[in-house]
C-alpha cells in the first residue's frame, strides 16, 4: 500500500498489481500442492460423516423429524449407554491421571538419559497394536490366568476373581491403551518446567510439598489438561477394547452405533448417536485447542 | 532433619509407583512373547515347554497368510500414497499465508480426533454406494485418509526447523522452484518425511475399526481376522501373530527414534 501512496506513477501501479497477481498465483500454487491430501481427507472422512449426520434428521418414513433424537432421550437403553460411556470414560481418565502424573513426575526427576531409556516402556506399548495388547490382557485376566493364580497363591483371594469379560476388564484394558496419551503431553510439559523455580521456593522457606503444589503443579497443568481431554475424547468413542473385554456386558456408545447399523440396520438412530458423540468430541477438542494448541499433541 | 526424612519417603514412594506403572505398561508385551513359544496344546503362562508350533500354525494357515499378505500390501500402498501426498501438503501449507495455514491445519488434524467408529461407519456407507466395500482399493483409500494427518503433522514440524532461505537462495541463483524443492529442501527434511512414512505404515497395519467394516471376504486384513478370532476364544496362534506385530512396531519405533536423533544432529 505504501508504494501506491508514495509513488503513484502508472508504471509503479502496474508493477504493484503485477506483484499482487504473482503473489496470489503463488499462494494458489501452494494450495494446489496441498489439495490432493485435503481432498482425500474431505471425501473419505468428512463428507460421509456430514451425510450420515443428515440422515439423523429423517424418520423411518423419510420425513424430516427429530424422532431419532427424541428416542435417544426417551429410550432407557440409549440413556443407559450414555451413562455407561460417561462413567467408564471418567473412570479411565481418573485412573490414567493417578497413574500417569506420578510416573511423569518421577521421570522428570531422573537424569535425562535414564528417563529417556525408561520412556521406551511407555513408547513400546504405544506403538503396539491395540489388538495385541487386548489379547494379552484377556490372557492375563482370564479365570485361570496369571493374575488370578498369583493372587490365589499369595493367599489374597480364595476364588478366582471375574476380571475379564466385564466392566473391570474393559477399564483395565482401556487404561492401558489410554495411559500413553496422558503421559506424552504431560511429560513434555513437565520436562520444560524450570526445576530451579521449585528449588528457589524451597530455598525461600517453603516446604517441599508446598513448593510442589504451589510452584510445580500449576506449571504442569497445561500438559495435564491436554492429556485429560485427549484421554477423555478417545475413551468416549472407543470401540475395540470394550467390545472384546466387555464380554457383551459393557455397551459403550461406539459399540451401540456399530450394532445399531450392522444388526438392526437402523441408520437414523445410529447417526443420531453419532452426531451426539461427534458434538461431545468437538466441544472437548475446542476446549483443548483453546488451552494447549492441537498440533503439539499428535507427535507419537 | 524431619524434612529430609520426609523427602526420602516421598522419593521412595514415587520410585515404587513409577516402576509399578512402567511394569503395568510393559506387562502385556512381556506376556505375549513367551506364550507364543509355548509347547502345550492350550494357552499357558508360564509355558511348561517351548516350541514353535504356534508359529507353524500361523505360517501354515492359508487364511492367516492371506490376511497377512493383504495387510502388508495395504500398509505398503498406504505408505506409498500417503507419504508424498502428505509431504506435498505440508510443504504447500508451510508456504501459504498464516490464515490459510491455520485453517487447513485444523482441518487436517481433525481426523485424528474424530471418533474412529464414525469415520468407519461413514466410509462403510460411502463404499456401499460406490461398491468399494471388501475391495483392496477401498481399504487403501480409507487408510490413506487416516494416515495422511500423521505425515502432514510430522513433515510440517520438520519444515518449521528448516531454514527456508536456503531454498530462496537456490532459486535466486537460477534454480526452478521444483528443482530447489527437490534438491535443497527435501534432503533436509528427509528425516521427518521418513518418520511420517513409518507412522503411516504402522497406522495402516494396526488399524482395526475401519478394516473391520470395510475389509472382508478374500480381502480381510489381519486385524479383522484377529478381532473376529478373539471374540470366540483365545487361540495361542494369535500370540505368535502378536509377537510378529510387536517386532514390526518396535522395528518402526527404533527407526523413528534413530532418525529423530540423526535429524537433531543435522540441525
Amino acid at each position: 500500500m505504501s508504494i501506491h501512496e508514495s509513488n503513484g506513477s502508472p508504471q509503479s501501479l502496474k508493477n504493484a498489481s503485477k506483484i499482487k497477481f504473482e503473489e496470489r498465483r503463488e499462494s494458489l500454487t501452494f494450495l494446489g500442492l496441498s489439495l490432493p491430501a485435503i481432498l482425500a481427507i474431505l471425501i473419505v472422512v468428512f463428507l460421509p460423516i456430514i451425510w450420515l449426520s443428515s440422515l439423523s434428521f429423517y424418520n423411518a418414513a423419510g420425513e424430516l423429524s427429530m424422532e431419532n433424537y427424541a428416542r435417544i432421550y426417551e429410550s432407557a437403553l440409549y440413556r443407559r449407554t450414555f451413562v455407561v460411556t460417561f462413567q467408564i470414560s471418567i473412570a479411565v481418565t481418573l485412573i490414567c491421571v493417578l497413574l500417569g502424573y506420578p510416573l511423569c513426575y518421577w521421570l522428570t526427576k531422573l537424569p535425562d538419559r535414564t528417563a529417556s531409556i525408561l520412556m521406551i516402556f511407555v513408547l513400546v506399548p504405544f506403538w503396539t497394536s491395540i489388538l495385541v495388547r487386548t489379547y494379552a490382557w484377556l490372557v492375563l485376566l482370564q479365570r485361570n490366568g496369571i493374575i488370578n493364580s498369583s493372587l490365589m497363591s499369595l493367599g489374597i483371594i480364595d476364588e478366582p476373581l471375574q476380571l475379564a469379560h466385564n466392566l473391570t476388564g474393559s477399564i483395565i484394558g482401556m487404561v492401558h491403551v489410554m495411559l500413553p496419551f496422558l503421559v506424552l503431553p504431560l511429560y513434555a510439559t513437565m520436562r520444560s518446567i524450570d526445576t530451579d523455580l521449585v528449588r528457589a521456593a524451597v530455598g525461600l522457606g517453603s516446604s517441599p510439598r508446598e513448593a510442589f503444589w504451589r510452584v510445580f503443579f500449576p506449571m504442569s497443568r497445561p500438559g495435564l489438561f491436554a492429556g485429560i481431554v485427549l484421554v477423555f475424547i478417545l475413551s468416549l468413542g472407543f470401540y475395540v477394547t470394550p467390545a472384546l473385554m466387555g464380554g457383551g456386558r459393557v455397551q459403550m456408545l461406539a459399540q451401540r452405533i456399530e450394532s445399531t447399523i450392522t444388526i438392526y440396520s437402523n441408520w437414523g438412530a445410529a447417526s443420531a448417536l453419532g452426531v451426539v458423540l461427534l458434538l461431545l468430541a468437538l466441544v472437548m477438542i475446542w476446549l483443548m485447542h483453546r488451552v494447549f494448541g492441537l498440533d503439539k499433541l499428535f507427535m507419537r | 532433619m524431619e524434612q529430609v526424612g520426609q523427602r526420602k519417603i516421598d522419593g521412595m514412594w514415587l520410585t515404587v509407583v513409577g516402576f509399578a506403572v512402567l511394569f503395568f505398561l510393559i506387562l502385556p508385551t512381556l506376556i505375549v512373547i513367551p506364550i507364543s513359544f509355548g509347547g502345550g496344546d492350550f494357552l499357558e503362562f508360564p509355558p511348561n515347554s517351548f516350541s514353535l508350533r504356534w508359529y507353524e500354525s500361523y505360517f501354515s494357515s492359508i487364511e492367516w497368510m492371506s490376511a497377512t499378505k493383504i495387510s502388508l500390501i495395504v500398509a505398503v500402498m498406504t505408505t506409498a500414497i500417503a507419504t508424498p501426498l502428505g509431504a506435498l501438503c505440508a510443504y504447500g501449507l508451510h508456504c501459504s499465508t498464516p490464515r490459510i495455514r491455520n485453517t487447513a491445519q485444523a482441518f487436517v488434524i481433525m481426523p485424528l480426533v474424530v471418533p474412529v467408529i464414525l469415520t468407519a461407519v461413514g466410509v462403510f456407507s460411502l463404499y456401499a454406494k460406490l461398491g468399494l466395500n471388501y475391495t483392496l482399493t477401498g481399504i487403501v483409500i480409507a487408510h490413506t485418509a487416516i494416515a495422511l494427518p500423521f505425515v502432514i503433522v510430522t513433515v510440517m514440524s520438520g519444515l518449521q526447523n528448516y531454514d527456508f532461505d536456503q531454498e530462496l537462495a537456490a532459486r535466486s541463483l537460477g534454480a526452478s522452484r521444483a528443482f530447489a524443492l527437490w534438491t535443497i529442501t527435501v534432503p533436509q527434511v528427509k528425516f521427518s518425511i521418513q518418520t511420517g512414512a513409518f507412522l503411516a505404515f504402522v497406522t495402516s497395519l494396526d488399524e482395526v475399526v475401519i478394516s473391520m467394516l470395510v475389509s472382508g471376504g478374500e480381502n480381510a486384513t489381519i486385524t479383522r481376522r484377529m478381532f473376529n478370532s478373539m471374540r470366540d476364544h483365545l487361540d495361542p496362534t494369535i500370540a505368535a501373530i502378536s509377537t510378529c506385530l510387536i517386532a514390526v512396531s518396535i522395528g518402526a519405533l527404533i527407526c523413528v527414534r534413530f532418525l529423530g536423533s540423526r535429524g537433531e544432529v543435522n540441525e
